[in-house]
């Protein structure tokens, strides 16, 4: 159960997308036959991601992934007002993609307010407003947190955002296929996604820009997607990639049925003693629970699950690259120590109740296990 | 997920020997992982100069727990002079390695060890 990081490409998806690696093989640039079949190919793909999120075709640019659609709507807004202003505002639990892109452009003499969250994970609308100065030039908020699930008041924000008339992006990479979005009920002028989160293949996304609202390029070359992303297009990708927009919108209805999932994890799980569910308890991702067990190392935690069969992850110090805890974690007040006994289950399509039923079966006996091993617990 | 980690780690980690606290122990080691924030506690049972007993308690990953498992075992029924030269890399030799980001977590086994001795000749005045 950890969907959340990525999710196996749905076979409909790879189906669509082998004829293109084989006899459509076509660059879509030149101007034969299977050029212009890749073209069309392409255009009907920029119609069905942008039928997924409610906006007009030509508002749609295709990229190499989420990151680099969250970096392409930072640094392309950011360096296209300039002369405007020098400020932007984010929330301190955004993916790497986004925190990192503004600690860079910090560094380019931008100046970045991180604001704080509530002990769910939920930016305050009221913190939005306050931070815009004269200065502001960009919003961005993601729509949801890929560790806690917690989902943002997008709404309100776009609302103060048009009000203060600053360019608003949301990072919907987790939210694409899980939720229903609308760029116009959100009130954003960018939004990014990413197809492998959504049963799609790896290294292709798409950024949302709102007609009107202008990007500096971050790949200059021979002036492919509209002279805002230059490369010869990923053609197979983006087939999947729509492929798997068009599965997901169909299953949209089956997605909220399967919250019903989530819940009954998240009860069955907080039955153990001393432990606590990170994130909002209602407003979270359907598919996403994160605990806290008291006195336990997540790492530990992950390889006893993993012995049972069980994939999870952790915002443990002790399972990053850096022996830093999640910032995520931390933001939402845990002290390192309790970020330590984290564990992220994030279900997918392919799980079911037995699925569960299995965590909640296998996961006190390790906790204990591990609690008798540990000197903080009595 | 277990990659990186050999087979022993796994092994000790999945049944680790010597679980527990001594009661009335001789001398107890109780150091913390200034990197990452874990715990290791180290209880020893002096006999005729001998580690009779040692157990442990730890707060921390797979590679932490392994260790201290591990260093229980290399500790017991030596002499204190003995003891008191197994290094921190005799443990993750031992262990048959661990990955390098994980290497702090071995030196935390040693230096519990070496730091219940300290309390137990300190204890003893015979230091
Ligand atoms: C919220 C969020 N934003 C951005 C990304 C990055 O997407 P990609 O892996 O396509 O670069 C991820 C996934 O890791 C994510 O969860
Ligand atoms: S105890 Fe934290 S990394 Fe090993």
């Amino acid at each position: 159960m950890d969907h959340s990081a990525t999710t196996a490409v749905d076979p409909a998806v790879v189906e669509a997308m082998l004829p293109y690696f084989s006899e459509k093989f076509g660059n879509p640039s030149s101007l034969y036959a299977i050029g212009r079949q890749a073209r069309r190919a392409i255009e009907d793909s920029r119609q069905k991601i942008a039928d997924l999120l409610g906006a007009r075709k030509e508002e749609i640019i295709f990229t190499g992934s989420g990151t680099e659609s969250d970096n392409l709507a930072i640094k392309g807004i950011a360096y296209k007002n300039r002369k405007k202003g020098d400020h932007i505002i984010t929330s301190s639990i955004e993916h790497h993609a986004v925190l990192r892109t503004c600690k860079f452009l910090e560094t380019q003499g931008f100046s970045v307010t991180y604001l704080p969250v509530n002990k769910e994970g939920t930016v305050n609308p009221a913190d939005v407003e306050k931070a815009i100065t004269p200065k502001t030039i960009l919003i961005s908020v993601m729509h949801a947190n890929n560790e806690i699930g917690t989902i943002q008041p997008i709404e309100e924000i776009g609302k103060i955002a048009k009000e203060k008339n600053v360019p608003f992006h949301t990072d919907a990479v987790q939210t694409a296929g899980k939720l229903p979005l609308n760029v116009e009920s959100l009130g954003v002028d960018l939004l990014s996604i990413s197809a492998h989160k959504m049963y799609g293949p790896k290294g292709v996304g798409a950024l949302y820009i709102r007609k009107g609202t202008f990007l500096e390029p971050q790949l200059h070359g021979g002036g492919h997607e509209r002279n805002i992303r230059s490369s010869t297009e990923n053609v197979p990708g983006i087939i999947g990639f729509a492929r798997a927009a068009e599965l997901a919108r169909e299953r949209l209805l089956q997605e909220q049925k399967i919250a019903g999932l989530r819940d009954s994890l998240i009860k069955g799980v907080l039955e153990i003693k001393d432990s606590y569910l990170n994130g909002h308890p209602t407003k979270r991702l359907p598919n996403n629970a994160n605990f806290r067990f008291s006195f336990i190392e997540g790492e530990s935690l992950l390889l006893n699950l993993d012995m049972k069969g069980v994939a999870a992850s952790t915002g443990s110090a002790c399972s990053s690259t850096s022996l830093e805890p999640s910032h995520v974690l931390l933001a939402i007040g845990l002290k390192p120590e309790e970020a330590h006994g984290s564990l992220r289950l994030t279900r997918g399509l392919g799980n079911t109740q037995e699925d569960v039923d299995q965590v909640v079966s296998v996961l006190p006996d390790i906790v204990n296990k591990l609690r008798m091993i540990s000197p903080l617990a009595r | 997920m277990t990659d990186g980690y050999s087979e022993k780690v796994m092994e000790h980690f999945a049944s680790p020997r010597n679980v527990g606290e001594i009661k009335d122990a001789d001398g107890i080691g109780k150091v913390g992982n200034p990197v990452c924030g874990d715990l290791m506690w180290i209880y020893i049972k002096v006999k005729d100069n001998r580690l009779e007993d040692v157990k442990f308690k730890t707060f921390g990953c797979g590679a932490a727990i392994a260790t201290s498992s591990m260093i229980t075992e290399m500790a017991k029924g030596k002499t204190i002079e003995e003891a008191l030269k197994i290094t921190r890399s005799d443990v993750a030799e031992a262990l048959d390695g661990l990955p390098p980001i994980k290497m702090h977590c071995s030196n935390l086994a040693a230096d519990g060890l070496h730091a219940a001795i300290k309390d137990y000749l300190e204890k003893s005045g015979k230091k």
